[in-house]
């Protein structure tokens, strides 16, 4: 038990997906204009990576460990996910439209996301079972959700800012970022 | 016109990934500690490009309009996968060093782009040209972001000691001089999103000089500032494996509504040119207005 809190503080604050790693950079700096988007995306986030993570774990154990054909974990990763994230759309559209009228936009911008791919890999790396995988994935997620509602609410004050013309939008957005990252690191005694 | 020095050339100055594109950000900022980190990110990314594009502009009439998208992924992949398979056998120490960002190059947003905009269209030979172009300009910006940030954060590059810090002082007429003291969050990540913020801020600061001159600046990218959810720029286009509108089957977006997107560009470009200056305001109400057009256009659909 002591084992998982200890991934889950580890990858949600220790070693953030974006602020440390650098994984999901787009969404993150792409989605954050408005706190309200921003918590959609970190929703859509959260739910399919760790399903994401469940479903790569799993078929890493039990077919290609199995096979002797881990090799291709790469190739069957980014296939799965973007079929995982297909069917999640399809399915939240039939099922549940009110979940799917507030993340279905969402949804489509995650394939795209490193941070998924970044996650299933980082699993198999690290060697960890599929319960392990599961925890990891769903910190990692809720570390890029509480990082990219950080900087939404950031950049609402930041709006009427005064800031020096070649600096406006993505510069200034970057070094938000950068202060952020700084206070994050406060948190790598915590381990 | 599509001559291979012309193909490198491009890629490596006109429409350098890194500093003119602004593609591919997550490999930029991760892996740029030490120039010779960056350096072979660049150069393993360059192989992938250069091989994927060849074979994606072999089998261009035989993969069908509507899985290309998947089937390019497949193709990268499987470079990927070798390169990273190679890589462990042969240069285990910059395996260690790039770790999990090696199999991130799938994802890289450069290569589908090329992929996309360049080898689906063109010969085989043009795009071998194209992809080690690109690979080349990438390779380029990488080592010196990474140089500049060795330099602030180690007084190293490649490794060098250049600056006289206090373990390795410069001796002059017999005195130690060491003034330098490495600053060492430029190693560390924040220094990535500050370099990259000036990168931006400097390039950005060239792009209004250039307009206020009169000059076409609108090859230069803006990189991904704007929302993703309302972007109409084609540069990552294959990134999105599925149409946003939500239609059936894996429609690549570009090739679903590829008249719609050249219509989001153009308003994109009158947008800019009218007001460079504040355009933080001005974006705001061009995006609402491409996400109006965009969803009339499905509707008509």
């Amino acid at each position: 038990m002591s084992d998982l809190i200890l991934i889950a503080i580890g990858s949600a604050l220790v070693s953030n997906v974006v602020l440390s790693q650098f994984l999901g950079l787009c969404p993150f700096l792409g989605v954050s204009k408005k706190v309200e988007t921003a918590a959609g995306m970190g929703t859509a986030v959260i739910f399919v990576i760790t399903l994401s993570s469940f479903v790569c774990s799993v078929i890493y154990k039990y077919i290609l460990t199995p096979l002797d054909i881990t090799y291709l974990q790469t190739i069957v990763f980014i296939l799965l996910i973007a079929a995982l994230v297909q069917f999640v759309e399809m399915f939240l559209k039939k099922y549940m439209p009110p979940l799917y009228e507030s993340l279905g936009v969402y949804l489509p911008l995650i394939t795209t996301n490193c941070a998924v791919l970044g996650v299933a890999l980082t699993n198999v790396q690290k060697s960890y079972g599929i319960l392990e995988s599961v925890v990891n994935g769903f910190a990692t997620a809720f570390g890029f959700t509480i990082s990219i509602i950080i900087l939404a609410g950031i950049r609402e004050k930041m709006e009427y800012n005064d800031i020096p013309a070649p600096f406006k939008g993505m510069p200034i957005v970057l070094v938000t970022a950068g202060l952020m990252a700084i206070a994050f690191c406060g948190f790598s005694g915590l381990l | 016109m599509n001559s291979g020095k012309e193909r490198l050339i491009n890629g490596i100055v006109k429409e350098n990934p890194t500093f003119v594109l602004m593609l591919g950000m997550c490999p930029t900022l991760a892996v740029t500690t030490s120039a010779m980190n960056g350096l072979g990110m660049g150069l393993t990314t360059t192989v992938v490009l250069a091989l994927s594009n060849v074979f994606i502009a072999i089998l261009r009439n035989i993969i069908p309009d509507k899985v290309r998208i998947p089937a390019f992924i497949v193709i990268i992949a499987s470079f990927v996968t070798m390169l990273e398979l190679l890589l462990e056998g042969f240069m285990p120490s910059l395996y260690d060093a790039l770790g999990i960002y090696i199999p991130l190059i799938v994802v890289n947003c450069i290569i589908l782009g090329r992929a996309e905009a360049y080898a689906s269209k063109n010969p085989a030979i043009p795009s071998f040209f194209d992809g080690l172009g690109m690979g080349l300009g990438f390779s380029f910006a990488l080592t010196c972001i990474g140089a500049v940030r060795e330099l602030l954060g180690a007084g190293d590059v490649f490794g060098f000691h250049l600056m006289p810090t206090a373990d390795h002082p410069w001796m002059i007429g017999g005195n130690e001089v060491a003034f330098f003291t490495p600053a060492s969050i430029f190693v560390l990540a924040p220094g990535a999103f500050f370099v990259l913020a000036c990168l931006v801020a400097i390039q950005n600061k060239i792009k209004m000089d250039g307009e206020k001159k009169g000059k076409d600046m609108s090859k230069i990218g803006s990189g991904c500032s704007d929302d993703c959810l309302n972007c109409g720029e084609t540069g990552c286009s294959g990134r999105k494996f599925y149409d946003p509108e939500g239609s059936d089957g894996p429609v690549g977006k570009a090739s679903g509504n590829s008249e719609d997107k050249k219509k989001i560009s153009e308003d994109k470009q009158d947008g800019k040119s009218e007001s460079q200056n504040e355009n933080t305001e001005a974006k705001q109400g061009e995006i609402e207005e491409t996400k109006e057009t965009k969803k009339e256009e499905g509707k008509d659909e």
